[in-house]
């Protein structure tokens, strides 16, 4: 992003600045952890118990965060090839790869600044079993103090009480204890109640934001904004008094540019128009995201619900978290992580999104090196074109490996399917009259 | 007369496409892409005014039934001999291109020596020019730099071993020419060339010589009818190089999609397999799309694979086929990869596999490639259009063929001959559609085309 368009979109959107100072004040707050008698901890993105770590004052660290960054930056690719000529193969997670090349190269942290060795590594297990084999070899190469939450995965599309009790009871005897050693620190569950009062404000106030997209035309983008937009809930900031401030902040802007029949902010601008309503499933890619973003406004597309804007919580179906239930709701919250869910619930609730916000179709961004989600997603395809009878489409890129974005083949690809729902929609009309 | 042109623009050649106001196809054209797509745009549109020219001849003379039953020969005549006068032109700017980079090639003392040995060699090249253009005359392919690089490379050697100059200068005087010939237009002197044939063609056949005025005639109002460029809509892969907005562009999906079902109206499910990418789509009745898949992260299984597969074996890409025909077995080729599948090629050959057997193997695997992509498209469904370059290639329909009973049982398969242009009939159609049903008149054209 050129400063001139940075400069142009900040101008118009404070949420966006804020939500920048608050990312590059936790890299900085993580790097000066150590000199300012701070433990570390890392974690990942779903089923992130943010609010608890806070609980033992820890600077948290998060590698998936971390790689998208250096994606952003255009760092990844080599830390990737670092990774693979230390052994790590092809098909490997690039985030994993990314992350283990930063530590190759010395552990410097996506703004310049070097981060620290975690005191502990909390792997709350949610669906991803590729977190397991990443955690295993931070733990080797750090050999620090790690903890696991086993959350059980919701085979059968629902929760039932012995799930919940199985997580709570892995909080209680196993995760706290442990985080209480690691830091000295002696849990307070008032405490955590606290931070979840701020939490579940931040929480109505996103999900506030990511429904404006229901409207027409919707005020943001559901994708390429909402992956600003959830930064901080997703991140180290749930539970923080300031991410509540910034959600305010945002849904005010949101709903004002609603009011006034505006639409998205893009990196060049207002959006030129809608014309294209979108779902789409996958993450987009990092490393291209400009210009990944640019081939969809170009055209006049519009992302109104993404299933990557839930990957660190799913908050638009009623679930917040409860301050008088702190442990229930943390476990309620990691065992409804969108990577927890099974293939009929993810088809559920893209159906859910098509016709609740009057999408005119499904895109699906699959990522070449996933092998958790990536599968079956053809499947979720052909299923939801049949039970809504729009028209979907599937294309194929990578989290944060160079190598792996082939723009004029999606370039291609996102043309013919616009125009394949004009003549569509054009052919239905024809119908109707 | 109002035309409807599609143009499709494709990583190996440019296909234009021209059609009236009843959606009758007047004429096609094709010239290579070169790495220059306005060039092959134009020129293939040209192709195509040209194309629609004789077949409007051919419906004039056969209202006049001058000709009776000597109208094919005629016309296919005429052709041959406007080819010729056009290459001729060609060669003529070819020499003068030659000759000047001659002046500024790092020759020193062997320049003027290479100078005498080119007006030897284009002389040659001239006299020979006739021959190449008589009845069932083989030309390896239709495209200027084809055929004169061929005869260039062929007479240069000799031409220069006589006159004591280096050949290598003279192929390299060649490589530094034809670009700048290839990507010139020549549309000013179409009617000229048309007219020149003429003549050749009554000198060639005598009986036609005595209805010389009264063929004239029609022939001279086809050429007054001007050939309004109507609307024009542009897909493919050059597609945004169209110098026109983005309203006259359609992405190569659509057109293949109507395309197909405009030659097959019954068309369900689309199969296209180009130069560079492979196509599954899925049509409604109306021909519109519903689905489609491509190939991913790689061109493994594309219309390439089988010019590399050709280059290993130092064969034409056309000879492919016929020799997998004469296969015995099928070879099992495990590779869609283009360059593993050209190990795996030596490792057979070596193993004393026969060459055909590899080949049916080959095709084979590319076909697999394609079974895989439609599987994802939502598979094959009746009835189900082959096209693209590749369904010229008989050992790839053949297997095609028979994994589609395997896995589909009896399907309708259809191939035009001519499905290589079934993007630039989409395109066409697209066009016709945009002025007759939707009242839309053309913006900026480019350069209009006189032919």
């Amino acid at each position: 992003m050129s400063t001139a368009t940075a400069k142009k979109a900040v101008l118009k959107e404070d949420s966006m600045w804020l939500q920048k100072e608050m990312i590059n004040r936790n890299y900085h707050e993580v790097a000066t952890a150590h000199a300012s008698g701070r433990k570390v901890s890392a974690t990942f993105v779903p089923g992130n118990l943010n609010e608890l770590l806070m609980c033992f004052d820890f600077a948290r660290r998060l590698p998936e965060t971390d790689a998208l960054q250096n994606g952003l930056r255009k760092k990844s690719g080599k830390m990737i090839m670092d990774a693979e000529r230390d052994g790590h193969s092809e098909d490997v997670c690039t985030y994993v790869k990314a992350d283990l090349g930063m530590m190759l190269q010395g552990d410097i942290g996506p703004t310049g600044e070097p981060m620290p060795k975690p005191d502990v590594l909390l792997l709350s297990y949610t669906g991803c079993f590729t977190f397991m084999k990443w955690f295993e070899l931070v733990r080797q190469k750090y050999d620090c103090e790690t903890v696991m939450l086993h959350v059980p995965y919701q085979g059968d599309g629902r929760v039932n009480p012995a799930m919940r009790e199985y997580v709570v009871k892995q909080l209680k005897d196993k995760v706290i204890p442990t985080l209480e050693r690691v830091s000295g620190v002696k849990f307070d569950i008032d405490r955590l109640r606290g931070y979840m009062k701020e939490s579940v404000k931040a929480e109505e106030d996103l999900v506030g934001v990511l429904q404006t997209a229901k409207q027409r035309p919707s005020p943001i983008d559901g994708y390429f904004g909402a992956v600003y937009y959830i930064g901080p809930m997703f991140t180290a900031f749930r539970g923080v008094p300031e991410a509540t401030r910034y959600y305010s902040v945002l849904r005010k802007e949101v709903e004002e540019r609603m009011r006034a029949g505006k639409g998205p902010v893009t990196p060049d601008g207002d959006h030129p128009g809608e014309k294209y309503r979108l779902v789409v499933e996958g993450p987009p890619n990092w490393t291209n995201f400009r210009d990944f973003w640019k081939m969809f406004y170009d055209e006049g597309a519009v992302v109104v619900a993404s299933t990557y804007s839930k990957v660190g919580g799913v908050y638009d179906f009623g679930f917040r978290h409860d301050p008088e239930h702190p442990l229930e709701s943390l476990a309620d919250y990691c065992l409804g992580c969108y990577t927890n869910l099974n293939f009929p619930q993810r088809i559920d609730m893209i159906c859910r999104y098509m016709d609740e916000y009057q999408a005119d179709g499904l895109l699906i961004n699959s990522i070449k090196s996933c092998n958790s989600f990536s599968a079956g997603q053809l499947l979720i395809l052909r299923e939801v074109e049949k039970r809504t009878g729009k028209p979907a489409a599937f294309i194929e890129s990578d989290l944060v490996d160079p190598r792996y974005f082939s723009a004029a083949n999606i370039k291609n690809r996102l043309e013919s399917y616009f125009q394949m729902i004009k003549q569509k929609r054009g052919a239905a009309q024809a119908v109707a009259a | 007369m109002k035309t409807f042109i599609g143009i499709d623009l494709g990583s190996t050649t440019t296909k234009a496409l021209v059609i009236d106001e009843k959606r009758n196809v007047l004429g096609r054209g094709i010239t290579n892409s070169r790495s220059n797509y306005d060039t092959a745009a134009t020129i293939a549109k040209q192709e195509a005014l040209v194309s629609a020219r004789f077949y409007l001849f051919h419906n004039a003379l056969e209202n006049s039934h001058i000709l009776n039953g000597a109208l094919d020969a005629f016309l296919g005549q005429l052709e041959r001999d406007f080819r010729l006068e056009q290459y001729l032109e060609q060669l003529a700017d070819l020499e003068q291109v030659c000759q000047r980079n001659v002046g500024s090639a790092k020759f020193g003392d062997a320049a003027k020596g290479v100078g005498l040995a080119l007006a030897k060699l284009f002389s040659l090249l001239k006299a020979e020019a006739p021959q190449l253009f008589v009845p069932g005359a083989r030309r390896k392919s239709d495209f200027f730099r084809d055929i004169a690089g061929a005869q260039y490379l062929a007479l240069g050697e000799k031409v220069a071993k006589d006159a004591g100059v280096r050949y290598d200068m003279l192929l390299n005087v060649f490589d530094r020419s034809i670009i700048e010939v290839e990507n010139r237009v020549y549309a000013d002197s179409i009617k000229a060339h048309l007219l020149a044939a003429l003549e050749r063609t009554f000198v060639a056949l005598p009986e036609a010589r005595a209805f010389s005025q009264r063929i004239r005639k029609p022939i001279q109002s086809v050429l007054d009818t001007e050939l309004e460029e109507t609307y024009v809509v542009g897909t493919g892969y050059g597609r945004a190089r169209l110098p026109f907005s983005k309203e006259h562009i359609r992405s190569e999906i659509l057109c293949h999609g109507l395309g197909a079902h405009v030659m097959y109206p019954k068309t369900a499910t689309v199969l296209d397999i180009g130069g560079q990418d492979t196509k599954a789509i899925q049509v409604d009745p109306h021909g519109i799309v519903e689905s489609f898949q491509m190939n991913d992260r790689c061109a493994a299984g594309c219309g390439r694979y089988l010019g590399y597969i050709a280059d290993e074996m130092n064969m034409g890409l056309h000879e492919l086929g016929p020799l997998a025909m004469k296969a015995t077995k099928t070879v099992r080729i495990n590779s869609t990869c283009t360059v593993f599948a050209g190990a795996e090629l030596r490792d057979r050959l070596s193993l004393g596999e026969k060459r055909e057997d590899i080949m049916a193997g080959l095709h084979r695997a590319i076909i697999l490639r394609a079974m895989s992509i439609l599987a994802r498209s939502g598979g094959i469904r009746d009835q189900f259009t082959f096209t693209g370059g590749v369904a010229k290639n008989e050992a790839a329909v053949k297997s095609l063929t028979s994994l589609v009973r395997e896995n589909y049982g009896e399907v309708t398969l259809n191939i035009d001959p001519d499905s290589i242009y079934t993007g630039a009939l989409g395109a066409a159609t697209f066009a016709w559609r945009a002025v007759v049903e939707e009242g839309k008149s053309a913006e900026h054209m480019g350069e209009k085309v006189a032919a």
